[in-house]
């Protein structure tokens, strides 16, 4: 076990590794982020000054130790556009995200789970299939359409929500957050309903997929020998046995959540990480592009490291196979 | 069964339609591909007008409601937008652009996914091991990430966007043409060839890649339709294709500008039109995968 923990320890930060020198030569190499910041009007020796002060007449490789010696350090630069440590800048767009994040999953969880027992218990009926087809629609309608629908329909028609931005904030145990207000609710649900969708869809047809096999095995026609309620079969039993694999899912979906949120933070103007990457693209803010994509990308491996440091425990088929 | 015959194969194809045309709803799915198809690649014939001849537009034109007959005397069906452009003609030529994309980078990151897949396969040892983990680790990341990833780096533009869309895309197909050709290899028609003289190429591409095309075919389409709507996002996050060219994400994120007001038909009919296109090559994947996959046979 511990030698299989040490393989992917060192396989995840080789790849942690590998993807910060391509992001980071990737983004540097191409153009020069000077032309951007600097005032056509200013002098040579201005223009000299500010190259020097970001380290950009340094050499690429020089560069890119300049800057895993300053990560090391906990400082991952300074935005071009704000001024301020970009560490700082994540940090204050942060809780943003994760509450949007936290309160789509609960939705696409408590929505799609029972959607998808009630499309798994029964099929073939029209409920069922009405089902289906709308997680094929959460799954195929691209997600800045559909909260683009969304304004339209309750913030400009119905005038019930706000189209946009975050509401004011409060703070629960000490951590600010918009869900401690009325105001910040009614301007948190719109974009959380439109980034749930897509995990709703996937949320439905994991439980269904889960809930027709299960329904098949021995251990429920026993359960019904025994006299059992259905209600007891399928809460008491089944959704005990399929819920393992929904588990492991509802874990791997929160990072991409992260990442879906991108698009949903831009069409509501949400102030939240997606929406800082996105803004930095455009200005070409390359710190801020740099340790965001870096840490994306840190976040999805611990994920996938975790995930599978868990089934090596539980399956030691993993541990011999994964050994290689 | 390893280089079929000219009538088996013609056999296949009728069986294979046979089956898919069960389906009234996969049916009209395929109508609707095949007309929009029709639409996007003739818009040059079919489209009142060219919406990017800037010398064709005119200023006195702009925001006409639906129905509205413009200075060029034709009636402008779906409305105008801000610079006086026919937003028909517009739609028309946006989705031959989003078509474009979809299929370019839909059949490049098959390719490569290919070549890559059967590679590992044929090959096996640390060839396999290492592309294989290169492949599952993309997998593990939402295709928006990478494709963000790429788009930072090479900046905006049509072929940077196909490109990027590759990147994102073609693991998908490696993944899957590794599976299938692991199973394939064992058997023994590929043993057979492998014990003749013949050059790996020819048992790879011959023989192995005809066997493994079915559950391809499937993933190509979901993922043609991946494509498309990964491209309307980037463009409508501005990160994509500039407002200049014609795709159907940019015309939305023109028409988003004015959602606040009472000119909703710039935004709404482009998106109808890929939500359409969408939802239409994913309804022909899931007929597709249905009549593959011998086990979701009644």
């Amino acid at each position: 076990m511990i030698a299989f923990v040490l393989t992917r320890l060192m396989q995840s930060a080789v790849v942690v590794l590998a993807m910060s020198i391509i992001v980071f030569v990737g983004v540097y190499a191409i153009g020069n982020p000077i032309d951007v910041l600097i005032d056509p009007g200013a002098n040579q020796a201005q223009r000299q000054a500010l190259i020097e002060r970001y380290g950009l007449d340094q050499p690429l490789w020089r560069q890119y130790f300049g800057f895993l010696a300053n990560v090391a350090k906990g400082d991952l630069g300074t935005s071009m556009v704000y001024n301020v440590s970009v560490t700082q800048l994540v940090f204050s767009r942060l809780p943003a995200t994760l509450e949007l994040v936290l309160v789509s999953i609960t939705i696409a969880t408590v929505l799609g789970v029972p959607l998808g027992i009630w499309a798994g218990y029964r099929p073939d009926s029209l409920s069922g299939r009405a089902i289906m087809a709308l997680s094929i629609l959460g799954f195929s309608v691209p997600t800045f359409w559909i909260g683009m629908l969304l304004i339209m329909t309750f913030a400009v028609n119905l005038g019930w929500l706000p189209s946009g931005g975050r509401g004011p904030v409060g703070s629960i145990f000490g951590i600010p957050t918009s869900l401690a207000t009325p105001q910040g609710w009614a301007h948190v649900i719109l974009p959380a309903v439109n980034l749930s969708l897509f995990k709703m869809g996937l949320m439905i047809r994991l439980t269904r997929a889960g809930m027709v096999e299960a329904m098949r095995a021995d251990y429920v026609k026993f359960a019904r020998a025994q006299g059992l309620r259905e209600r007891e079969v399928v809460f008491g039993h089944v959704l005990r046995n399929i819920s393992i694999p929904l588990v492991t899912v509802f874990g791997l979906e929160l990072g991409s959540t992260i990442a879906f949120a991108v698009v949903t933070e831009s069409v509501f103007n949400w102030p939240g990480v997606g929406k800082l990457i996105i803004d930095s693209i455009l200005q070409l803010d390359r710190p801020v592009m740099v340790s965001y994509l870096v840490m994306v990308v840190i976040l999805f491996v611990m994920i996938n490291l975790v995930v599978d440091l868990v089934y090596a425990r539980l399956d030691p088929r993993v541990r011999l196979k994964g050994g290689e | 069964m390893s280089a079929p015959s000219e009538t088996t194969r013609r056999q296949q194809i009728a069986e294979f339609w046979q089956d898919y045309r069960r389906s009234p709803v996969a049916l009209a799915a395929l109508a609707v591909i095949v007309v929009l198809l029709a639409l996007a690649f003739g818009s040059a014939w079919v489209s009142p007008q060219n919406p990017y001849d800037m010398a064709a537009l005119d200023w006195s034109d702009a925001f006409k409601r639906p129905g509205t007959v413009g200075s060029g005397g034709y009636t402008h069906w779906l409305g105008t937008d801000n610079a006086g452009r026919d937003m028909l003609s517009a739609i028309l030529y946006g989705l031959k652009t989003s078509f474009l994309i979809g299929l370019s980078a839909g059949a490049l990151a098959l390719t490569i996914g290919i070549a890559v897949g059967l590679s590992a396969a044929y090959f096996g040892g640390r060839l396999e091991a290492v592309l294989m983990r290169i492949v599952d680790l993309q997998l593990s990341m939402p295709a928006i990430l990478l494709a963000l990833v790429m788009v930072a780096m090479l900046g905006q533009g049509i072929g940077q966007i196909i490109l990027a869309l590759v990147v994102a895309q073609y693991a998908y197909f490696a993944r899957t043409t590794h599976g299938a050709a692991t199973v394939e290899r064992r058997k023994d028609y590929v043993e057979a060839a492998r014990s003749t003289p013949l050059p790996a190429h020819r048992v790879l591409f011959r023989h192995l890649l005809p066997n493994v095309m079915p559950p391809l075919i499937v993933v190509a389409t979901v993922q043609v339709a991946g494509a498309i709507a990964l491209e309307a996002t980037l463009s409508f996050l501005g990160v994509g294709l500039p407002l200049t060219e014609p795709s159907l994400g940019s015309l939305i994120s023109n028409g988003f500008r004015y959602i606040h007001t009472d000119r909703v038909w710039l935004s709404i009919y482009p998106g109808i039109a890929l939500m359409i296109t969408v939802v239409a090559i994913n309804l022909v994947g899931d007929q597709v995968r249905t009549v593959l996959d011998p086990r979701q046979r009644r």
